[in-house]
């Protein structure tokens, strides 16, 4: 069994640039360390969860901050799992150990609405350094805004797609998928087979199915073709009517069953495997197939880890010629008017699963610290450095500004060949662009529906604990459970707001 | 016949009198407010719903809604698992157990000694132990599947069983006349010196299969491709020796005292009789250490039922919830918000440890130490 991973990403050669740059930055500053800087003795403290990913960054950048500023910024890292609560408990219970924070930005409702998090709106709009203009539509009102003002700066751009090993598709003769079912054929066709030139089978089809991870991300990628077809504005989550779940249906039992099918292509111990191991086994040349966020471009580029360099495809989720009728629960096959977005009659809903990590401020912090980490974000987000970040692997910062996606000159100079960059921004480009783009929930406690019901009925489906339709009945008890616990017309409202019904 | 008049008691005698309850007062109420406290909120907590609002948070009395969920509502499955049928074979001994209990109850009602305190004790023991008795029928029977409760009781019964017995091999040994025991003493004694938390990192590492230490060996009997963490009883079963590589120090430890502290004539009149090893430790040395290893069984037992640290870090309860204990269980259900669900789960853990731990005392615990003594 595998439980560790080679965390990978930053080279040597990028390291030593980045410490060069910030040492001439520091030496430069040095000249005038008499002069009194704009926030000496402030210190901020920022939490995120424990890296390398998001971490790393944010570490990196606090002293170049401070040389420039004189704030200190003190990086605190959490487990993923505990991130949400632990921010909660301290802006809730006014502990306020925490000024800032670096999360999920689904979890803006549950920390903007009792008034935990500052408002940034007037900052945003005075901040020219930021370039917000430069920021995607799509990230900077999701990630960033709730009920019409910034809560929230954007420092990454999130997507869920699927990246395939080039070499070995052509060597199977065998096309990118556009469908789950093809997904799994060719998962199946070439698991087993030596990938990386070891004399070892390898595997067909490597996805995080750990519990209390990120395995619910990846069903929802999957039945998000299956579930809505009519546009973003149709939702995956809920009907749009009254708050039914759409988990207890033939596209939801579909879903499924493609999920636990690709466990058959997939390492003996993929239960147990987080976004970090199936990176590192996708990096070392050992699986054909994975569904992940944008990293695995950057990561599958570095030399220092990477053994699949210009052999890595990316492309936007699969989808299905069926999609569900809501009425019946039935799945049917695709029509104009059931999926007016399909091409070649396969709907794709390709899913924004976590919307890209973003940093927000704890109201209650004193307005010196405030406006420091306020400043802090915006540099991190500014494009000199973002530009540099998200072309790094190990950041796990993903591109989410427009000129990321149109300079090529970065990702060139990162080690990405032309073609490999060109394919893997135009595959983040597609789903950006998709009408259909499927929104993660973000309503009041989605970290219950999602991170507690949806995932722990995942986990144990793949456990074999309890069948296709028990899990569905058990995601769709829970969720119904919820809506009834906050209420089921105000979530309801809500989750048609956050679809801009 | 004249009335002998007592002596008029003065404050200052009184004083006197009282000086002990006095001079322990402070401690009672530092124990009170630290212990029955939070037992008190808890309890508050596990009748209430725990909701965070601007600038602090609010509790919502529900009754006993939190403690339905967990027994016949949505959490049913995780805590008390899921119910299969019973077998034939299955109801003869859960009809076998019934009986033996009820002859258990006559006995001690024949005896002579029935008191209120030792009936209800009694009573309240037998209904528990039957009902977790058909709970382990219904969820092990294999269309069933078990909850946080019964994994927790897996790992305190079968594990500490499994650790005594160890622990004690290893005792008898050690308490030989051999050279270098002094040596092994030690090197059984580390794990327990190690944080559990590191314990668990550690045995992690020992137990990959890919990546460990002893990956190789894995390979070589082709077992590289093979995980233990994807199916459910060898995931707690390596919880379960995890868990047993910590712990067997801690009772071998307190055995091997025992052990050298039995009477050596004894023995040494028993050795010139000609009487065999089995028989001396049958008969000398289990007696007298029967009341040590069952205080010391006591502890584990009670530290059994708090096991969290080894699955949250091995299998984070998985696969699926195959290896959750209850500590587990209601940590994760404190870590997402739900603070009166697992108060609810931890009420039910002290329930049941209270219940099985002082009936263990009064059953067990004392009669080994009376056949001792």
């Amino acid at each position: 069994m595998r439980l560790f991973s080679k965390p990978s990403g930053l080279t040597l050669t990028k390291l030593a640039s980045g410490i060069t740059a910030a040492s001439a930055m520091v030496l430069a500053l040095g000249a005038n360390t008499a002069v009194a800087k704009k926030f000496d003795g402030v210190t901020v403290n920022v939490m995120t969860f424990t890296g390398p990913q998001i971490a790393e960054p944010l570490q990196r950048h606090a002293p170049e901050f401070k040389a420039l500023t004189g704030a200190t910024i003190n990086i605190i890292t959490v487990p993923f799992s505990d991130l949400y609560t632990k921010l909660l408990t301290d802006f809730a219970t006014g502990t306020n150990s925490v000024d800032a924070a670096v999360f999920a930005p689904q979890w803006m409702v549950d920390y903007a609405e009792p008034g935990y998090l500052q408002d940034i709106t007037a900052n945003v709009a005075q901040d020219e350094a930021l370039e917000e203009s430069d920021i995607s539509p799509f990230f900077r009102s999701f990630s960033t805004q709730y009920k019409g003002k910034n809560y929230l700066l954007t420092l990454d751009g999130d997507f869920h797609m699927i990246y395939y090993r080039t070499d070995v598709l052509k060597a199977a003769g065998l096309t990118p998928p556009n469908t789950w079912d093809e997904y799994l054929a060719i998962a199946k066709a070439v698991h087993g087979k030596d990938m990386n030139g070891d004399g070892k089978p390898d595997y067909g089809s490597c996805i995080s199915k750990k519990r209390n991870a990120q395995a619910y991300w990846a069903v929802m990628s999957i039945a998000g073709g299956y579930l809505q077809g009519e546009g973003t504005k149709q939702g995956a989550f809920f009907d749009t009517k009254d708050m039914q779940p759409l988990v207890n249906n033939e596209a939801f039992g579909a879903a499924l069953h493609i999920y636990k099918e690709t466990s058959k292509y997939a390492p003996p111990d993929e239960i147990n495997l987080d976004v970090g191991d199936t990176r590192g086994l996708f990096t070392a040349g050992r699986c054909a197939l994975t569904i992940d966020w944008g990293d695995v471009g950057p990561l599958a580029a570095d030399p220092a880890s990477s053994k699949v360099i210009d052999k890595v495809g990316a492309a936007m989720l699969p989808g299905s010629t069926k999609i569900l009728n809501r009425a019946t629960g039935k799945l049917e096959t695709c029509t104009t008017k059931t999926c007016p977005y399909a091409v070649d009659g396969v709907n794709r809903a390709p899913y924004a699963a976590f919307g890209g990590w973003s940093g927000g401020i704890n109201a209650s912090a004193d307005d010196k610290v405030k406006q420091a980490a306020y400043e802090y974000f915006s540099y991190v987000s500014q494009p000199a450095q973002s530009n540099v970040d998200v072309t790094i692997g190990a950041t796990g910062f993903n591109p989410y500004r427009l000129s990321q996606f149109s300079n090529m000159q970065g990702w060139l100079a990162s080690g990405m060949s032309k073609e490999a960059a060109e394919n893997y921004l135009g595959a983040i480009k597609d789903s950006l662009n998709s009408p259909n783009m499927m929104l993660d929930l973000r309503i009041p406690k989605n970290q219950n529906y999602q991170q507690v019901v949806l995932d722990t009925a995942i986990a144990r489906f793949l456990a074999g604990e309890i069948d296709v339709n028990q899990t569905m009945s058990s995601i769709e008890e829970g969720w119904n459970e919820l809506n009834e616990d906050l209420g089921k017309e105000e979530q309801l409202k809500l989750y048609k707001a956050t679809l801009g019904l | 016949m004249s009335e002998v008049k007592q002596p008029k008691v003065g404050f200052a005698q009184r004083i006197d009198q009282l000086t002990p309850q006095l001079l322990i007062l402070p401690t009672v109420l530092i124990i009170l407010f630290l212990a029955v406290y939070p037992l008190l909120l808890s309890a508050y907590l596990a009748l209430s719903r725990f909701k965070l609002v601007s600038g602090g948070f609010e509790l919502k009395y529900v009754g006993l809604r939190n403690f339905k969920k967990l027994f016949s509502g949505s959490q049913q499955y995780h805590f008390l698992g899921t119910f299969g049928e019973f077998l034939f074979w299955e109801w003869l001994i859960i009809g076998f157990f019934a009986l033996s209990f009820c002859y258990w109850l006559w006995c001690y009602f024949r005896s002579g000694t029935v008191s209120v305190i030792g009936t209800i004790g009694r009573s309240i023991t037998v209904i528990v132990i039957m009902m977790l008795t058909m709970l382990a029928f219904s969820v092990l029977n294999g269309s069933g599947y078990p909850g946080s409760l019964m994994v927790t009781l897996f790992y305190v019964f079968v594990g500490v069983s499994i650790q005594f017995v160890i622990a004690l091999g290893l005792a008898l040994l050690c308490a030989q006349k051999i050279r270098g025991k002094h040596f092994f003493r030690m090197a059984f004694f580390i794990p327990i010196m190690v944080t559990p938390v590191g314990i668990a990192y550690a045995f992690r590492m020992l137990m990959d299969m890919s990546q460990g230490p002893f990956a190789p060996i894995w390979s070589m009997f082709g077992l590289a491709e093979f995980s233990w963490a994807a199916d459910a009883w060898l995931a707690r079963w390596v919880v379960l020796i995890g868990d047993s590589w910590q712990w067997i120090p801690f009772l071998f430890m307190v055995l091997l005292a025992a052990i050298e502290n039995q009477p050596k004539e004894q023995v040494e009149a028993a050795q010139l009789d000609g009487a065999g090893s089995w028989r001396i430790f049958k008969d000398i040395t289990f007696p007298s250490i029967a009341a040590v290893a069952a205080t010391a069984v006591l502890i584990r037992l009670i530290e059994a039922f708090k096991i969290i640290d080894l699955p949250n870090i091995l299998t984070n309860g998985g696969p699926g919830i195959a290896t959750e204990s209850m500590t587990l269980h209601s940590f994760i259900a404190w870590r997402t918000q739900d603070l009166g669900g697992s108060a609810a789960v931890g009420y039910s853990l002290l329930f049941v440890a209270v219940v099985i731990c002082v009936s263990f005392f009064n059953f067990v615990g004392q009669r080994t130490a009376a056949k001792g003594a």
